[in-house]
């Protein structure tokens, strides 16, 4: 029992360089959303880009969605309250990150890339910056325009969406040192890869669920017959 | 095991307890229920999502008629079609060959005539399985009489007036026997005829009988996949594909305007979902379907279909008919339900079932209107139903026909009324919604419209407060704006005037 305190799980958090890297990371996001090429070879290469900012911006895309969800002025968004799970949402969010990287992962490292799962993870996160810069912001421009100004909301939305997907095209290219065409041609692959590993997940979980059932029936029949 | 059993008695004496309390509370409550006339489960709308949403009813099922109370020896046989005109009901009772004249007085109805033959002509001249019967303005009557392959026009004292048999025209395929079986007439006398196994749509005569031509065919649309799929079938997988065809109806109804509201059941499911089967269609003069569809829903009947009580699938309608103020109401007989829509294609209640029931049918086959009262004829029950509205369905009707005449703030009391009796109504809330637009209260306008789910009202209210509002905060928003913009530049240069001086 000497009087020193146990450093807490969090008490990282609370460090200077710890804030002060974090900080300096995320920042980073809003330059690489605009030098897409130099900023994705620096993001993994150079340190430029965090873990911690990377998980982050997805924290902050799921917040993005739950937000848009409850404030977007209803005549964007129709939300039928009754069939809606927070949870489900989130989730509908992180498992297509986690299942695309581990299809990117898998394929690329087959074929050259340079990427680590870690560098894919917190490059497809700094990808969806804009994302979150711009449908934030649309939430409350939804609230003060009518449906015949509702163009604007349809163009910034794609916008939005167009630009993070040519930052993920970038990223991919510069986080596995690929060419154009070879970065293309392994994102539809990665998608038919996510397909796949969503079959397999299936077909694991029936089985695992058909395996309990059969133990539990085992269960209620012996207990039946010895009671 | 007895033994075993025996603990578990306390147990189902308590459950049988718990039962009988709660039977003694719903009949209590059943009881309250039946004094103010509100049958559960009965009447529903749909709201915005398709979800089906309790109603009070807009009808009550205040009287069924059958043979006996008519008075009728022989009892009414597979009764095919109603009409009225007036307060004058005339069923054609198919399987005695024979039309009844019955004349309404009040809640009593009284047989007035038995039409089964006919002077003047040369064939014969009684009826063969007449399905169907229209009456004139003059009050002449036109008669399908299906089984001897005419159309027959009598006057009111039942002299031949013209008789309508299989047009010679080579557009009328003549190897299809002719049987008429539903008929309309305009105001000049010209008689449109649905013929069965005709699918080129009405079959139009002028009123000396002459053939003129089919209208009310929609025109057959090719999507290219089914061109793709046309060039790359054999010829005899061609023919076999006749399921092309144009449209078959299933009834008819012409209303004061010359329009005629046509129902049709032969379409495929799938193509109710984009509102390309059209079950209800309004024809004008040349055919084309005008009918309004500014409902959430286009006019199909059922939304949600189920499979509940071994029913499924859509809505089937067999029958229209269509009341003074535009309101339409189409009876289905896959369930045995009536839907009422207004002349925007809105959907204002729906209530009936399949049943044993008074208020519920086993074949709906045909449906007519004296005034707001409604009759339903079931052709397995040989009866007919005489359907009154409620206090509640009288409202929405007053509601829409005041709206109709302009009395736009009167139409809002009674569309609040109205949400008193049932709060999931969603065209009462863009009534009221519309008469406060009207009166500049835009915010309450907005509140009404969200709740309705109206997107378009909503907007043109929020238009006009965002107006007001940037009129009443202008000052306001160019303080802001001046923070925001001209603080930030003057601090900038007083700063570098600043370091001028300092470095100067």
């Amino acid at each position: 029992m000497n009087g020193s305190i146990r450093p807490g799980i969090f008490s990282r958090y609370f460090s200077r360089e710890w804030r002060g890297h974090f900080v300096s990371t995320l920042r980073y996001a809003l330059h690489v959303i605009v030098h897409p090429f130099d900023g994705f070879w620096d993001l993994t290469r150079e340190c430029r880009g965090s873990m911690q900012a990377a998980n982050f911006i997805v924290f902050l895309v799921m917040l993005t969605r739950v937000l848009q969800l409850q404030y977007t002025s209803f005549l964007f968004m129709r939300v039928n309250w009754a069939r809606i799970n927070v949870f489900t949402e989130c989730l509908s969010i992180l498992l297509p990150i986690g299942i695309w990287c581990l299809a990117n992962w898998s394929l690329t490292t087959l074929f050259e890339g340079k990427g680590r799962m870690r560098d894919i993870y917190i490059g497809t996160a700094y990808a969806m910056t804009p994302l979150v810069l711009i449908q934030l912001p649309l939430i409350l421009l939804s609230n003060v325009i009518t449906v015949e100004e509702g163009a604007f909301h349809a163009v910034l939305s794609s916008i939005s969406l167009l630009w993070s997907g040519l930052l993920l095209i970038c990223a991919m290219m510069m986080i596995h040192d690929y060419s154009l065409g070879k970065t293309l041609a392994f994102m539809v692959m990665s998608a038919f890869g996510m397909l796949v590993i969503i079959f397999i997940m299936l077909i694991f979980f029936s089985l695992i669920s058909d395996g309990i059932a059969y133990f539990v029936s085992l269960y209620k029949e012996l207990s039946f017959r010895l009671y | 095991m007895q033994g075993k059993r025996l603990p578990v008695q306390p147990m189902q004496s308590r459950i049988r307890a718990a039962f009988l309390s709660v039977f003694l509370i719903l009949t209590l409550i059943l009881q309250a229920g039946a004094q103010v006339g509100y049958v559960p489960q009965y009447s529903y709308t749909y709201d915005y999502w398709g979800n089906p949403r309790s109603a009070p009813d807009a009808y009550r099922a205040v009287n069924v008629i059958y043979s006996a109370d008519l008075g009728l020896e022989k009892p009414i046989n597979n009764p095919s079609s109603l009409f009225v005109k007036g307060d004058r009901v005339y069923l054609c009772d198919s399987g005695n060959h024979r039309i009844l004249q019955i004349r309404r007085d009040g809640g009593a109805f009284i047989l007035e005539r038995v039409i089964d033959s006919f002077t003047g002509g040369k064939g014969p001249n009684r009826f063969a399985s007449p399905s169907d019967v229209f009456v004139t303005e003059e009050g002449d009557l036109f008669i399908c009489d299906t089984e001897n392959q005419r159309v027959l026009k009598l006057d009111q004292n039942l002299n031949l007036l013209l008789t309508i048999t299989k047009p010679l025209d080579e557009t009328f395929d003549q190897r299809l026997s002719f049987l008429p079986d539903r008929i309309v007439a305009d105001v000049t006398g010209r008689a449109f005829v649905l013929v069965r196994n005709v699918n080129k749509g009405l079959v139009k005569f002028e009123n000396d009988g002459r053939f003129t031509g089919f209208i009310g065919a929609m025109p057959v649309s090719f999507s290219i996949s089914d061109q793709i799929w046309r060039l790359l079938s054999t010829r005899q997988q061609r023919e076999q594909q006749a399921s092309f065809v144009p449209t078959e109806y299933d009834n008819a109804y012409i209303d004061p305007k010359g329009f005629i509201y046509a129902v049709t059941t032969t379409f495929a499911e799938y193509d109710l979902i984009w509102d390309k089967a059209k079950p209800i269609r309004k024809l004008n003069a040349i055919g084309n379907d005008i009918l309004v569809k500014n409902g959430e829903f286009p006019p199909i009947g059922d939304i949600d279909w189920g499979t509940a009580a071994g029913y499924s699938g859509p809505s089937k309608f067999s029958d229209i008919t269509v009341l003074h103020n535009e309101v339409y109401v189409a009876l289905d007989k896959t369930r045995g339900r009536l839907f009422g829509y207004d002349e925007q294609g809105r959907n204002l209640w729906i209530f009936g079932g399949s049943g044993n029931m008074t208020g519920f049918f086993r074949n709906a086959v045909s449906i007519e209107h004296i005034g707001y009262d409604l009759l339903v004829l079931d052709s397995l029950e040989n009866s007919i139903t005489l359907f009154e509205p409620t206090e509640y369905g009288r409202l929405i009707y007053e509601a829409l026909e005041r709206y109709q005449g302009g009395e736009y703030a009167q139409s809002a009391e009674i569309w609040n009324e109205v949400l008193k009796q049932n709060g999931n109504f969603e065209l009462a809330y863009i009534g009221v919604g519309r008469a406060l637009l009207r009166e500049e209260k835009f915010e309450q306008a907005m509140q009404y419209f969200k709740l309705a789910n109206d997107e378009d009202n909503y907007s043109k209210a929020f238009q006009e407060y965002r107006k007001a509002w940037v009129e009443r905060n202008i000052s306001w928003i160019f303080a802001v704006l001046f923070i925001l913009l001209i603080v930030p530049m003057a601090a900038g240069r007083i700063r570098r005037i600043r370091k001028e001086l300092a470095e100067g």
